[in-house]
């Protein structure tokens, strides 16, 4: 039963209540506000200034070759030499430096008889993740080194070139604002109207409209515009801001973006309606939401921490997380400009969210109180 | 806060005389912002006596019970509990009073024996005494073989006479009562006044609070409360007889119709002062009792209402409130 | 354990507007509500009265709609709560014990939602708001936050909203508890108002002077009816008879009194003792007052007053209370 009089009426009200409710627009708005300036600006994954030893037992002009290459990339700063290996362990242990690069005495003899030339990195792995960045960027110079040997020997035309695509600068920053539009989406969605529901359980207002003959579609659907509303006006902000303040290229369809993500929204909001239901008080409510949507969005997405260097099950349960795919959709709406051709399981898996959501909150959701 | 397990409960400070007041106001208020919860109250309350403060919700008299316990300071005004200022030693106020409130402040969680021993030790009940208190507590409320249940088990009534031992564990010379029996059947209010009574006859000051019109009656003396400003004090068969307009109850065949019409008479012309409803009945206050009952009779013939009987009746607390605050010039709460 | 029947019979009762038949409620292994009976008839003003704890809130609440009944049923407006609850709900109007209505919306965007839930036709609306701000004298408060109203005012925005789409059947969960005289006046009348136009009202109170207002009234106790009946056959058919005694030392008197033979009851009310006296005994022509008047001169209490009291709806209900534990005990 639906009577677009009731699900306007209901609609309004909490319209109504938002409005007057400064805590709630609060977390709708400036929220992801807040959210895109801290990743936009504070956090950035790219790595620089990698304080760097050198143990060169070699001294050969081959490897001094390799200590340019290293100084060109940029991203090494030269703290000094050792002259021993017995000095690396201490020195990584009190921190003066990140990475140490080890010559053996035979490297340019190795090389020069065409053979494969060890050059050893030795980097501190108490920070996980930026020593794998850092090993990545060495293993990335010497196999560029390495190729340019080949090269030498080869006549061209052929040549080895190496390209990033889609985020040339390997800019973190590209990967990230794509991102967050879809963990803001989780938050806002999820936490605002986990609340709602059972706000109204607890003030005793719920019991008042149950006696009413209002069905339970009318409830949840009119709560939900406005929050859909909000929803929808944060991605649009979330968007410019990202193009504008970040530089962060839209290359795809803006229209598509913006129907993939009114889906996402739904499933979203129907999730957190849920739970609204389900809990009936407030704190229970929050707690359940950001347990369950908040935290997954944020770590098993694929927005803070790459998928393929998750372990097997954790890898398994992100098949299970929305925001997974919601992640595909914006980054290659916003970085690669493909179309619906491309993300059909996604837009796809987008309905199928926002049908489950909504369908969840409708079927647990009860006009009574037990 | 003091600390209450390892100091011995302090004795009250003996009043100067043996007539000096339990409690004692004068102008007392209470406001919160522009809001004037209490406004310029002043009274007195003798010792043993079992003093009321009449009120719906909203006059203040939460407020003012919450200024006298020393849990709220005053903005304006000056008052004395048990001999202390209310401003300048409200721990020792504490000290001298038991304070029952509404919600009973009984942990539901906790079994019977352990809120006495809780309330025993916040109340610096001295060691050996506790023994003893706790026993008079749980006879006092009939919960002898009950004391290993949760308190979250038992009935309204029970809850009530456990939370008004837990008050007096440390025998203050003064208890506070706020709105003590909201809710409970009328027989276990019945045996809750007479633990009341024997409390008062022992010496001790009881101050209760109520909205509950016909409650009131149990109180030696009351206080009218109305949006904050005291609107009368005396005894409740004084407060009726106070009323200088004769009340009548008129029973109709229409009391909705006849509520109209006799509105309508009291506009157009003198003697009929008030009409009410009274369930079925018609409370109606004229002026006087020889010429009144005619006007009533008169004003419903001529609308054709069938009257079955006019009677002087003896005022309820709720006409003498209303006639009060009328006179006073307002309606009660907007 | 006797139930308590009506002296009306099912057909003197004018069409039945609320049945119910052997509603029940538990909660875990407490019954709340247990096998209630009784039919209340269109334009009826009936009473649910007794304490906290005795069933009313959870009788409204199933009668409602929004608490299903363990067992039992009951019919309003014609449906069943048990099967089809949604359906009487467009012919009922429920006001909750808890302030129901949202206290951060005005007093008129409650209204407006209210009317928009029942569907009330536009063109009615204006008429209807305004006479419903007529009886409430709410219209000066039409933009105010219903969370910045008085108890009183807060009550009649809940009856007013109750009476937007002009109900069948009212459910009424102790409306007037804490409100101020005069508020509560004003609620009655509308509620009398109402109920002389033809709609039934089930009212709910544990105020047991409020009792003596309805057309009828169960006594409840424990999730079960102990009498049922108007108020005035309840009164005048309370066995024994009521005293008022003022003496000089009123808390002896009552010691005295309470051991009189034929003395049920001898309560301190403020400076006065009510008494209740069983025939038995006392069974004289003056009601049993000379014998209680000398009884105190003769322990030598001194300005000995005794006058007759009217049996109250709290001896009624204290003595039935009282009945049936006896019961129970045999």
């Amino acid at each position: 039963m639906l009577s677009p009089l009731r699900l306007w009426a209901v609609a309004r009200k909490e319209t109504l209540q938002l409005r007057r409710d400064t805590r709630s627009l609060a977390l709708a708005f400036v929220l992801p506000l807040l959210l895109l300036i801290l990743f936009g600006y504070a956090i950035s994954w790219d790595v620089s200034n990698i304080a760097t030893a050198v143990l060169d037992q070699d001294r050969s002009p081959r490897s001094r070759e390799v200590l340019d290459a290293f100084r060109a990339s940029g991203y090494f700063t030269f703290v000094g030499d050792l002259e021993r290996p017995a000095e690396i362990a201490p020195l990584l242990e009190r921190g003066g430096a990140q990475l140490v690069l080890v010559f053996p005495p035979d490297f340019a003899e190795l090389l020069d008889g065409g053979r494969p030339a060890p050059l050893q990195a030795v980097v501190d792995g108490s920070d996980a993740n930026t020593a794998l960045i850092v090993l990545n960027y060495a293993r990335g110079i010497a196999l560029t080194y390495s190729l340019r040997l080949r090269v030498d020997g080869l006549k061209p035309p052929v040549t080895a070139q190496t390209r990033v695509w889609y985020n040339e600068d390997l800019s973190s920053r590209n990967m990230i604002v794509p991102g967050l539009v879809a963990v803001i989406m989780m938050i806002i969605a999820a936490m605002l109207t986990s609340l709602t529901i059972s706000r109204e359980w607890e003030r005793g207002t719920m019991e008042q409209l149950a006696a009413t003959p209002v069905s339970r579609l009318e409830v949840v659907l009119g709560k939900l515009l406005p929050y859909l509303v909000i929803g929808l006006l944060d991605v649009v902000t979330s968007t410019l801001l990202g193009v504008w303040l970040f530089g962060v290229p839209l290359r795809g369809n803006p229209a598509l973006l913006m129907v993939l993500s009114f889906f996402f929204l739904l499933g979203a909001l129907g999730l957190g309606m849920f739970i609204s239901a389900v809990a009936r008080s407030q704190l229970l409510a929050t707690q359940a939401a950001m347990v369950a949507t908040f935290l997954p969005a944020f770590l098993l997405s694929g927005f803070m921490f790459a998928i393929s260097v998750m372990p097997p099950a954790l890898r398994a349960v992100t098949y299970l997380i929305p925001a997974r795919y919601f992640l595909v959709v914006t980054r290659g709406i916003f970085l690669k400009g493909v179309g619906i051709e491309v993300l059909r399981v996604q837009g796809g898996l987008m309905v199928l969210f926002a049908a489950v959501g909504l369908g969840l909150a409708v079927k647990v959701f009860r006009k009574e109180l037990a | 806060m003091r600390d209450v397990l390892h100091e011995p409960a302090a004795t009250a400070a003996p009043p100067p005389g043996d007539e000096a007041p339990a409690v004692e106001v004068e102008e007392l208020s209470r406001a919160f912002g522009s809001f004037v919860a209490v406004d310029a109250v002043s009274f007195a309350v003798r010792r043993r006596e079992v003093f009321g403060f009449l009120g719906p919700n909203g006059a203040g008299k939460t407020t003012t019970i919450k200024m006298l316990a020393g849990l709220l300071l005053p903005t304006s005004g000056r008052g004395r509990v048990a001999g202390f200022d209310v401003y300048t030693e409200s721990e020792e106020i504490k000290s001298n009073i038991g304070y029952m409130s509404q919600l009973f402040s009984l942990y539901a969680d906790l079994t019977v024996e352990e809120n006495i021993a809780f309330f025993a030790g916040l109340y610096g009940v001295p060691r050996e005494r506790r023994g003893t208190r706790r026993d008079w507590v749980l006879e006092m409320a009939g919960l002898g073989d009950q004391r290993r249940r949760l308190v979250a088990e038992l009935p309204l009534g029970w809850k009530q006479r456990l939370a008004l031992g837990c008050a007096v564990l440390h025998e203050p010379p003064i208890l506070f009562l706020d709105e003590p029996t909201s809710g409970v059947d009328p027989l276990s209010r019945r045996s809750f006044w007479e633990l009341i009574y024997a409390l008062a006859e022992d010496g001790t000051t009881v101050f209760t609070t109520t909205h509950y019109m016909e409650e009131a009656e149990h109180c030696h003396r009351l206080a009218l409360m109305n949006r904050g400003k005291l609107v009368a004090l005396d005894t409740p068969q004084a407060l009726k007889s106070g009323m200088r307009e004769p009340l009548l109850e008129v029973e109709t065949d229409d009391g909705v119709r006849a509520v109209e019409v006799l509105e309508e008479a009291r506009k157009s012309a003198p003697g009929i002062v008030r009409v009410g409803l009274f369930g079925r009945a018609l409370h109606v206050t004229v002026e006087d009792a020889d010429g009144g009952p005619a006007r009533v009779r008169e004003a419903l013939a001529a609308a054709a209402i069938g009257v079955r009987s006019i009677a002087p009746v003896e005022p309820s607390l709720e006409d003498v409130f209303i006639s009060l605050v009328e006179a006073a010039g307002g309606a009660p709460a907007d | 354990m006797p139930e308590a029947t009506s002296e009306a019979t099912p057909e003197a009762v004018p069409e039945a507007m609320v049945e119910l038949r052997q509603l029940s409620r538990s909660f875990g292994a407490l019954t709340a509500v247990d096998r209630l009976s009784f039919v209340v008839g269109r334009g009826e003003l009936f009473g649910l009265v007794g304490p906290d704890g005795a069933g009313k809130t959870t009788t409204l609440r199933m009668l409602a709609g929004v608490l299903r009944p363990t067992s039992g049923d009951a019919l309003v407006a014609g449906a069943s709560v048990a099967r089809e609850p949604e359906a009487a709900k467009h012919h009922l109007a429920y006001m909750s014990q808890r302030f129901g209505l949202y206290t951060d919306l005005t007093v008129r965007e409650n209204l407006d939602f209210y009317a928009d839930l029942y569907r009330v036709p536009r063109r009615q609306r204006p008429a209807r708001l305004e006479r419903l701000f007529e009886f409430s004298n709410l219209g000066p408060f039409q933009d105010r936050l219903a969370g910045q109203l008085s108890g009183g005012m807060k009550q009649k925005l809940g009856l007013s909203c109750a009476l937007v789409h002009e109900p069948d059947v009212l459910l009424l969960d102790e409306p007037t508890f804490g409100v101020d005289p005069v508020s509560r006046r004003e609620l009655w009348l509308i509620v009398h108002e109402m109920v002389g136009r033809g709609v039934t009202a089930v009212v709910s109170t544990a105020y047991m002077d409020e009792a003596e207002r309805f057309d009828r009234l169960a006594l409840l106790h424990r999730g079960r009816v102990l009498a049922l009946d108007d108020p005035r056959t309840l009164q005048e058919t309370l066995p024994g008879t009521q005293l008022a005694v003022t003496a000089d030392d009123p808390r002896r008197a009552r010691q005295v009194l309470r051991d009189l033979p034929g003395v049920s009851q001898a309560d301190l009310f403020g400076d006065r003792v009510h008494v209740s006296l069983e025939g038995e005994g006392m069974d004289v022509a003056d009601g049993g007052a000379q014998t209680v008047a000398a009884a105190l001169r003769d322990a030598g209490l001194g300005a000995v007053e005794v006058r007759p009291l009217a049996a109250s709806m709290e001896d009624v209900f204290m003595q039935r209370i009282a009945a049936a534990e006896r019961e129970e005990a045999a």
